[in-house]
């Protein structure tokens, strides 16, 4: 809002105006299709045009892996969605595409692009933002202080286009989502044990996801199993039951 | 002959191992030093016995077994030598080399006769036949199924005029480039070329042949030239003048030209007919006879082409035009060095490409900018675009991510602007925009752009190759490819570069996923396990893969980590692997 106060009528439409570009971000917000995930995020969802960042809760390869998933996921339901492709630019190219595909990216949805630094991928990503055309733009980045993510938050509202920051650990004991950040909703992932199944074997893959900061909402912290071959999570069966409860829970949390 | 030679130039010289001729070994008959001679009579002061006659063919034998290459001299044996002791035929051989070297020059295939066969209405016909098929009597026009019956083992293919024609357009357009600015086909199989005032430049008429023939030679095409004052009577020096090249001087057409046949003059078959029943044969014949009746009784063209031939009347060649690539020049009144300045220029080039481009109906793929300083040096700018494109706009942004690259020295005073790669690119609908109802936007502009930032390496998408040991499983194809996805087993989504050693493995033999592992320092102790998936390794690819295995197992530890990994060896049979554990990927 700005600060000069106008006449009655100004003000009027400048409130309609708000109202509208609230009720447009709900609009192009990107629901998970969990009801536990969604009804605790501000928009419903994921901000369509907006940046968001997603880290590993620990230096760990396979919580990397679990982060990465989680991305991949929100960015093939996207990308079915749009009918288009997902632009993923990395510094040094490690993913393995038949996982990928696993989690609903098949070859044709993807367009990998690899750049030489973190400063590279960056510019890469605001380019894939702005042209408009994409369904989403993840890159992998181990440095991206506020100014970088403040510009990646800009080129998605100029190209309506949503943005994925997938950060991965610099350094032992400090954890990427302690930089500043113009993100909208900053992830936390990490690897969960899975349900016993009663045969020999590994069941469904579980992931602690960690909301720890998100723009007009409150941050929870909650067990999902990880996405199906569509991209979707689910909420494990024993906490599906206990949905209120969960609420609850996530609140103290935060 | 081109089309059959066309097609030999298709297939891999045939290295055919030429028959060798045994290296000849000196006749058994000379008794040499030997004491006793053949049949044991001895009789003083014979011919052959005497020593200079023996010793001069001994040292002549010698010298031819020396001459001869290490492998074929003849042993002591073979010389006559018999004082020797006999070598062994079976001892101390080296073994015969597995792959044999290949062959040094390529060695002419000895194929068998090479016919093409062209539909006919509802039969067969020989279109064209190789010299081998030619020198057995078979001939075009002939059917093929006579061809068939006379010649057992007949090479017949189909006949591709398209491809043929395609090969003389190629020759003609080289003729446009390189020899000569009027060249065109002529009809099925020749070429012309107008050697008015270029001769000189190639060293003279002769010379220019001999190098035109060579030229034909190094493409494995047979030649025959003609220089001739007409076109026509060039055609039919050229094709009935039974020399390779055939050179006669201005005004010498009738007399070169009379012992030819009448078909040599581009005649349809309907008038050949018509002379023969006249008793005409050869052009000769032609020459004395008085125009009116000849024109009554073989028509016309048939005129035509005989005053065509003897330069009575004008023969045009229309020329082979080369395409040509769009460009566009500014010079520059003053020197300029500013980015603004340079990139308002590229503007201005780029409209006046993209105008030349829409009349061809053309876009580019490759454009480069040239950049000529006051110093004289010249800078050169490529790009490219992964899609054909006349969309001004866009290419100027790709030129902008560029311009810091430019380095205008003291001024750049002209700038040419040319796209040396261009496809055919019809207009663009915009129905569907009109209508509101955008498609997919186009991606093309923005993997330019990324490749103008990044490289065009740097942009890929990943598709499956058909193996299964997941190293190999991937490929990168272009940015705008939609390359097939993979068979639906369980993949990690990151994979180490190479699998790492487990060690303090735990695991029951022969098929159980591990309880507890070591890796990278850290004790995991396993709480689930699948498994395992056996890969074969692949025995056409190495050696050391053919009895290869790798049993994969998916494990989870006791805080939720999922890894891939895997034992090499089946844990039965110890040909397969050493039962040593690695890690190769990470579930998330």
């Amino acid at each position: 809002m700005s600060a000069v106060a106008g006449s009655h009528p100004e003000i009027l439409s400048r409130l309609r105006e708000s109202v509208a570009d609230l009720c447009l971000r709900q609009a192009q917000a990107v629901p998970f299709g969990v009801a536990g995930i969604d009804g605790r995020l501000a928009d419903g969802g994921l901000d369509g045009a907006a940046l968001h960042e997603i880290a590993p809760a620990a230096p760990s390869l396979n919580d990397e892996a679990a982060a990465t998933l989680f991305a991949a996921g929100i960015v093939a339901r996207l990308a079915v969605a749009a009918g288009s492709r997902v632009l993923w630019v990395a510094s040094r190219f490690d993913l393995y595409a038949p996982g990928l595909e696993q989690a609903g990216l098949p070859p044709g949805r993807v367009i990998f692009a690899e750049g030489r630094d973190d400063r590279e991928v960056l510019a890469l990503m605001e380019d894939g933002l702005r042209h408009a055309g994409l369904a989403a733009v993840i890159g992998e980045v181990r440095r991206a202080d506020m100014t970088a993510s403040r510009r990646l938050q800009l080129a998605a509202d100029a190209g309506k286009t949503p943005a994925l920051l997938a950060r991965r650990w610099r350094r032992q004991g400090t954890c990427p989502l302690s930089e500043l950040s113009a993100a909208t909703t900053r992830w936390r992932i990490a690897c969960a044990p899975s349900a016993p199944l009663p045969a020999p074997g590994v069941g469904r893959a579980r992931w602690a996801v960690e909301l720890v900061r998100q723009r007009g909402g409150n941050p929870f912290s909650l067990t999902v199993e990880a996405c199906d071959d569509t991209g979707c999570l689910a909420l494990p069966a024993d906490a599906a039951h206990r949905a209120a409860a969960a609420v609850g829970a996530g609140a103290r949390a935060a | 002959m081109l089309p059959t030679e066309r097609l030999r130039r298709l297939e891999p010289a045939r290295a055919q191992p030429e028959p060798r001729a045994a290296p000849s070994l000196p006749v058994d008959d000379d008794p040499g030093a030997c004491s006793v001679p053949r049949g044991g009579h001895w009789r003083p002061g014979a011919r052959w016995a005497r020593s200079d006659r023996a010793a001069g063919d001994r040292a002549a034998v010698a010298a031819g077994a020396a001459a001869l290459p290490l492998h074929q001299q003849p042993t002591m044996r073979e010389l006559g030598r018999r004082s020797e002791a006999a070598e062994h035929p079976f001892k101390g051989r080296a073994h015969a080399p597995l792959a044999a070297p290949a062959a040094p020059l390529p060695i002419a295939p000895a194929a068998a006769p090479l016919i093409l066969a062209a539909p006919v209405g509802n039969r067969q016909l020989i279109a064209a036949a190789c010299p081998a098929a030619l020198a057995l009597g078979l001939a075009p026009g002939m059917a093929v199924t006579q061809a068939r019956a006379l010649v057992p083992g007949l090479d017949i293919r189909p006949a591709d005029p398209a491809a043929d024609r395609a090969v003389l357009d190629r020759l003609a357009l080289h003729a446009v480039r390189h020899w000569t600015p009027t060249a065109a086909v002529s009809g099925d199989d020749g070429i012309w070329l107008d050697l008015t005032g270029v001769a000189h430049l190639h060293g003279g008429e002769e010379r220019f042949c001999r190098r035109v023939i060579g030229l034909c030679r190094r493409l494995r095409l047979t030649a025959r030239i003609a220089v001739a004052g007409t076109p026509g009577a060039a055609h039919a020096l050229a094709r009935f003048g039974g020399q390779p090249v055939v050179r006669i001087a201005g005004g010498k057409e009738a007399q070169a030209l009379s012992p030819l046949p009448l078909a040599s003059l581009r005649v349809p078959p309907d008038i050949l007919s018509a002379a023969s029943r006249f008793g005409l044969e050869r052009v000769g014949d032609l020459l004395p006879m008085p125009r009116g009746p000849l024109a009554r009784r073989l028509g016309l063209p048939a005129l035509r082409r005989l005053d065509q031939a003897l330069g009575r009347v004008a023969e045009p060649i229309v020329p082979v035009v080369p395409e040509e690539v769009p460009v566009a020049t500014l010079r520059l009144l003053e020197p300029i060095g500013t980015a603004e300045a340079i990139e308002q220029v590229i503007r201005d080039l780029l409209a006046l490409l993209v105008e030349q481009l829409r009349e061809g109906g053309a876009g580019a793929r490759a454009l480069v900018l040239a950049l000529e300083r006051v110093d004289g040096s010249e800078q050169r700018l490529p790009i490219g675009t992964s899609r054909a494109t006349r969309d001004a706009a866009h290419l100027a942004r790709l030129f902008h991510l560029r311009i810091e690259r430019i380095d205008p020295g003291s001024g750049i005073e002209t700038m040419r602007l040319a796209a040396t790669r261009t496809e055919p690119l019809g207009a663009t609908a915009l129905g569907t925009t009109l209508a509101g109802d955008d498609g997919p936007a186009d991606l093309s502009t923005l993997v330019d752009q990324l490749a103008g930032r990044a490289g065009a390496e740097a942009l890929f998408t990943v598709g499956a190759v058909e193996s299964d040991v997941p190293e190999r499983a991937t490929a990168r194809h272009g940015p705008l490819d939609a390359p097939p996805g993979w068979p639906a087993w369980t993949r990690p989504v990151r994979l180490l570069r190479r699998p790492e050693p487990l060690s303090n493995v735990l695991a029951l033999l022969p098929d159980q996923p591990p309880r507890r592992f070591t890796w990278r320092g850290q004790a995991h102790a396993v709480v689930a396990g699948d498994g395992p998936e056996r890969i074969h390794g692949e025995w056409w690819r190495r050696d050391g893969e053919v009895w290869a295995v790798r049993d994969y197992f998916r494990v989870e530890d006791d805080s939720g980590a999922r890894f891939w990994l895997f034992r090499r060896g089946d844990g039965v049979d110890a040909a397969t692997g050493d039962l040593s554990w690695y890690m190769h990927g990470m579930f998330g």
